[in-house]
């Protein structure tokens, strides 16, 4: 599936009025947001990540992409200091994640937004509540200016309409949609997407990924999707990181990837059943296995 | 042979590793207090879904109980020509020993089962997870206040359940097999002694509130975040409060009312 009014030239973002990721990348250079060195994290005998370096950049949007299982969400999860790593770096903003104190932690994720595969809204509260939710935490705001804040967010994603409707009343599209809004009420730097395509329909995708791309840019925030989506992500990402068996695989543009000389790289991007990853288990020989059952 | 002792062995392990993580557990739960206190409405509300809720079970078992033992014991105590202690015997039972348990094991089956569901559920959709990524700690907005409203609750249904007892047994004992009504009240205020019995027995009540809710939380956290998980964290609440529960009943009985 094409997506031509979300296409971006390799290294690039369209540029137009109100572009405020355009802007921060104009004042801060190139400047890297989250820094991730020699990363390694294992469950149990099993490595997840191993050796793995990173850089998430100011105002743009990242994708990091591969196989089931491959340790993307657990990346995600890194990021935020809901893991330790074994070994490594995760700097965001300077500061390295493993090692702060959890009142810093809790300080920086207050300026990180992210929106879980499940949307991860609480069931007892309405969508208005689940979107004031962090701002009656962590402000002072008044009860009117609360209120106004969580009908900006709610338009924003197209459910202002919504905002008395019940978590079970939504739609997996809809849950999501409240999710971002909810994501964005703090107005944090950086938004984490976990697997946002999954299981939607055509429609739905579409909208979200409007909403990636548009509120990463309105907003001047940093994106970082995690998903095996590659149409959808190689329309609104600037940057792509191929990861397998917990390595970084390939790394660049949409548009560099496409021309990647990795075999690997070009089986998974196109979705080829057959290819360095092989269709067959290992097995001994067909014929021999069926002369051995004679 | 070996095998059987390594199986042993883990399961032991398990067992110690399991209690450390639940002590662990409930000290970081007790850190969340000062923030519970700032926000009482999360109190309140807890306070309501797990006491207010259980406030049916409770009155009906206690009226039911209270029936029975007033049945039973009349029957054994006509036999020494005693019909008239009717109202000590079945006070005492009921505020030393069964209005605890029973209020215990009630409560961990209607409110502690549902509070590890509860838990478990949020853990499984990631809400908890959700929470700590929007800088809100879980343990101080979602377990804090449920611990201190099952601690608050249980004492509260223990009186309600023995006082709901004593009427039941009086209708029985009074009303229908026609024991004095005064010497029903007289003998039980004369025998029931405030600090040995009633206080005793608050403090039983105490002490299982602590432990059934803890248990509950306890399990609604640490489970596995698939419906299975929730579903045997649900089971392993009720059966290891009730083993706690009879456990140390029988540790406080002997503490307060025995020569031990």
């Amino acid at each position: 599936m094409e997506y031509p009014e979300l296409q971006i030239q390799a290294g690039q973002s369209p540029a137009f009025e109100g572009d405020r990721a355009a802007e921060t990348r104009a004042a801060d250079g190139e400047d890297i947001l989250v820094k991730i060195r020699g990363l390694h994290f294992a469950h149990g005998a099993r490595v997840i990540l191993d050796s793995v370096d990173i850089d998430i950049h100011r105002g743009e949007v990242t994708t990091i992409m591969g196989p089931s299982g491959t340790g993307k969400t657990t990346l995600l999860r890194l990021i935020g200091g809901q893991f330790l790593p074994d070994a490594g770096t995760v700097e965001v903003d300077g500061q390295n994640v493993p090692t702060l104190s959890r009142s810093d932690l809790y300080e920086l994720r207050k300026r990180m937004g992210m929106m879980f595969q499940t949307g991860a809204l609480f069931t007892d509260l309405s969508v208005f509540e689940n979107v004031a939710f962090p701002l009656r935490e962590h402000t002072g705001l008044p009860e009117n200016v609360i209120r106004d804040l969580v009908l900006i967010k709610l338009q924003a994603v197209g459910l202002r309409g919504a905002k008395s409707l019940m978590p079970a009343e939504l739609s997996g599209g809809m849950s999501r949609r409240v999710a971002l809004a909810r994501a964005i009420a703090l107005d944090p730097m950086m938004i984490m997407y976990d697997e946002p395509f999954t299981g939607q329909d055509p429609i739905t995708v579409g909208v979200i990924m409007q909403l990636i791309r548009r509120i990463n840019q309105y907003m001047g925030l940093t994106s970082i999707i995690v998903s095996h989506d590659v149409a959808e992500v190689s329309a609104i990402s600037d940057r792509i990181y191929l990861i397998s068996e917990g390595k970084v695989m390939e790394q660049g543009s949409p548009a560099e990837l496409q021309k990647s000389p990795s075999k690997w790289a070009q089986q998974f991007l196109q979705g080829k059943p057959d290819g360095p990853v092989p269709f067959h288990y290992p097995a001994m020989p067909f014929a021999d296995e069926l002369m051995a059952s004679e | 042979m070996l095998g059987w002792l390594q199986n042993l062995g883990r399961s032991g392990i398990g067992f110690f590793e399991n209690v450390g993580h639940a002590h662990m557990f409930l000290l970081q739960a007790l850190r969340g207090i000062p923030y519970c206190l700032r926000n009482p409405y999360l109190l309140t509300a807890q306070i309501y879904s797990v006491g207010v809720l259980s406030m049916p079970i409770i009155l009906i078992s206690g009226l039911t109980v209270g029936m029975v033992l007033g049945l039973q014991m009349y029957n054994t105590l006509t036999d020494f020509g005693a019909e008239e202690s009717l109202g000590p015997v079945v006070a005492l039972s009921l505020v030393r020993e069964l209005g605890p348990v029973l209020s215990a094991l009630l409560f961990s089956g209607r409110a502690g089962s549902a509070l590890t569901a509860e838990i478990g559920l949020m853990k499984a959709t990631e809400q908890l997870a959700g929470m700590e990524m929007m800088a809100v700690d879980p343990m101080k907005r979602v377990i804090v206040p449920r611990l201190l409203a099952g601690i608050i609750s249980l004492p509260l249904l223990v009186a309600i359940f023995s006082a709901v007892g004593i009427i039941g047994s009086y209708f029985i004992g009074v009303g229908l097999l026609g024991v004095d009504a005064g010497a029903f009240w007289s003998q039980m205020t004369a025998k029931v002694d405030f600090h040995d019995d009633i206080f005793n027995g608050f403090l039983k009540s105490l002490v299982f509130g602590v432990v059934a809710t803890w248990i509950a939380v306890f399990e609604g956290y640490d489970s596995v975040p698939t419906t299975a998980g929730v579903s045997r964290a649900t089971t392993r609440t009720v059966v290891h409060t009730a083993f706690a529960v009879l456990g140390l009943d029988f540790v406080l009985t002997a503490l307060m009312f025995g020569e031990v």
